[in-house]
């Protein structure tokens, strides 16, 4: 036997474990998506297609994007400043910071939304306040976008904080000892070395905004056209054994995440060179 | 000149520096030399304004350094795992000094673009321009992180362990290299080491720094051959601890006496270093002693000696000499020490008495 051998798997291990993976991957994530788009097109392309130009369907396409597109980017911020104020510098209620970061993961959304209701809704804690000052937050989007931030702030801080604190101070030390302001250490070494986490980050922050059910369920109030989001809405559908209605909608919002991973393995394609390089 | 008057600075309860004045004269090489936790690192980044001293006064060329933040201090850094810019270039690492710059000192594109060229072919490594960190080798990052640091022409040049993560070949042709870089450009220079060897051979000064305080300061031949504690001694090198007694101005330890003038009568702390000793002396003091563990590593041969009352000596002698005794194992010699150093007292860091070199001020 040679020592190359020694290294390697009999063939026959080889195949059994490759095999388990791929039908692993078969069963569980291709077949629910062909199941959900052959659902979608079980009575021919064109009742599918009359589903999306229900009024009702495309404007819960744009909220959810509208959503997305408010609740995303304030949590890229959101996200960054914490991760960048809990790795680089010591301040007292550090690790409290760390853990209140954590707890829309470990709190059920339904809980989450239920929050905002208590808070804000007619009978809550700021209720009266804002019935007088004619605000609607809940049942409208503001709601729905506070339910959403609150459920994918997380993300972001997530995927940065293990890696800033990997990479520590020091970069940032030399920026700022070769005469560079606090501002362009951040945006010249700080920001362009944590990029790839960061896009990483905030694509699942968006695939959860965007498919998020149980916080933004409770704060919507399920107006058809108005604050209902995508999942909603296909809750609604299914509920009215719309199954084509419903299954089309449901490919909807699985075309939008594969969407986002094609973006995101473009973007990687694009940078391939830098990214190899960037590698220890 | 750099100066650093009584500075003193803590982390929580650890009292990292504790009181330190150092004068550091335009054109010198400087080594902060002791073991971790002395504060040798600290002073350097309380130098380049990455942290910041409690008490005390520092001043560079004239300017009050103190609240002079670290963007405006004009000195250079040399990280001990040299923080390169993973995400540039090594020319645009060398750059960032220069494209950072405002008002009037800006240099135009052209200008900084011959300065990094200059820089790399000055550090040899002009074909590499376009590689990133993760491209070179540790000696040839070492090499970018100097280039990328002179760029600013700082006033003052900082290493924290410079040699520290590389290995022992390149480490000492970089030593040299950097020795001559260091007299060709005419800077100053304050490195932090751990390492004797590289603090006496590199240096022209050399700091000893021990539990946030400054042992001695001298020349590598002053800190060598006049050690101002027992601390120092010990740091420089092996060397064999003994206990003896003064009295009238002469030690005595294990049989043998030494010259002790000035020193009060009591405890002592005598030092003898390993290759200080005379194997099969004729000295009507030599002692008795018994051969133990031979060990031969290349050309010099390392052995424990036993004295008669069990304490172990160990001596190193070159190959030639111990083959001209050629002991055995467990076979008795009579032994005397060349030279020992007599400090007064049992504390290792209690100071010379009367040594001029211990003050409230050093001078380089």
């Amino acid at each position: 036997m040679s020592a190359k051998d020694a290294t390697r798997e009999p063939k026959l291990v080889q195949f059994l474990l490759t095999s388990l993976a791929l039908l692993i991957l078969l069963l569980f994530l291709v077949l629910p998506l062909a199941v959900v788009v052959i659902s979608a097109l079980a009575k021919g392309i064109g009742t599918s297609l009359a589903v999306l130009q229900n009024n009702d369907t495309l404007s819960a396409i744009r909220l959810t994007l509208l959503v997305a597109a408010i609740s995303v980017p304030l949590n890229l911020v959101f996200g960054l400043a914490a991760s960048w104020a809990i790795t680089k510098f010591a301040f007292p209620g550090k690790s409290l910071l760390v853990s209140l970061i954590e707890i829309p993961f470990s709190v059920s959304p339904v809980i989450s939304g239920l929050i905002f209701v208590l808070l804000f809704g007619l009978h809550g804690l700021f209720g009266e306040w804002l019935k007088a000052h004619d605000l609607k937050i809940i049942f409208a989007l503001p709601g729905l976008v506070l339910a959403t931030i609150f459920v994918t702030f997380p993300f972001v801080a997530r995927e940065l904080i293990p890696l800033m604190e990997e990479q520590g101070r020091d970069e940032e030390e030399a920026a700022l000892v070769l005469g560079a302001s606090g501002f362009r250490t951040f945006w010249l070494i700080t920001l362009p070395n944590v990029r790839w986490g960061l896009l990483y980050g905030v694509l699942l922050c968006n695939a959860r905004a965007m498919g998020e059910f149980g916080a933004v369920s409770v704060v919507s109030g399920h107006v058809r056209g108005l604050t209902n989001t995508l999942p909603l809405h296909v809750e609604i559908l299914y509920n009215d054994y719309d199954f084509v209605g419903a299954f089309t909608a449901a490919s909807i919002l699985a075309l939008l995440a594969l969407v986002t991973l094609t973006l995101k393995t473009a973007v990687e394609w694009w940078h391939r060179d830098e990214l190899a390089s960037a590698r220890h | 000149m750099i100066s650093a008057n009584n500075i003193s600075k803590r982390f929580g309860t650890f009292q990292a520096l504790n009181g330190v004045s150092l004068d550091v004269h335009k054109g010198r090489l400087v080594a902060l030399l002791g073991p971790s936790g002395s504060g040798k690192t600290t002073l350097l980044r309380i130098f380049a304004g990455l942290d910041e001293a409690d008490s005390g006064v520092l001043t560079l060329d004239g300017l009050n350094a103190n609240g002079l933040k670290a963007k405006d201090r004009q000195v250079g850094f040399v990280f001990q795992h040299y923080a390169l810019f993973r995400h540039m270039t090594v020319a645009e690492n060398v750059a960032f000094g220069l494209k950072v710059r405002r008002g009037q000192n800006k240099l135009s594109k052209d200008a900084i673009k011959a300065k990094v060229d200059d820089l790399l072919s000055l550090v040899q490594l002009a074909g590499l321009a376009k590689r990133y960190p993760s491209q070179l080798s540790g000696g040839q990052r070492q090499r970018v992180a100097l280039a990328r640091a002179l760029a600013v022409e700082p006033r003052l040049l900082l290493l924290d362990e410079p040699f520290g993560a590389l290995d022992a070949q390149v480490r000492k042709d970089l030593r040299r290299w950097l020795r001559r870089l260091h007299d060709e450009m005419g800077l100053t220079s304050i490195f932090v080491t751990h390492d004797q060897e590289e603090a006496l051979e590199l240096a022209d000064t050399v700091v000893v720094m021990n539990k946030g305080q400054i042992e001695q300061v001298g020349s590598p031949a002053e800190i060598y051959d006049h050690p101002a504690t027992p601390f120092v001694f010990q740091f420089l090198g092996n060397a064999n601890r003994l206990v003896g007694t003064i009295k009238s101005g002469e030690a005595v330890t294990h049989g043998w006496s030494w010259p002790a003038p000035g020193l009060p009568d009591g405890p002592a702390v005598v030092f003898l270093r390993p290759h200080e000793i005379d194997l099969a002396s004729p000295r009507v003091d030599a002692q008795r002693a018994k051969v133990r563990h031979p060990l031969i590593l290349g050309p010099i041969v390392r052995a424990d000696l036993e004295l008669p009352d069990g304490k172990l000596i160990e001596v190193e002698i070159s190959r030639e000499e111990f083959q001209g005794i050629n002991p055995e194992e467990g076979s008795t010699i009579k032994i005397a020490p060349k030279r020992l150093t007599v400090f007064a007292g049992t504390q290792m860091s209690t100071p010379l008495l009367g040594d001029s070199l211990i003050g409230d001020d050093y001078a380089i």
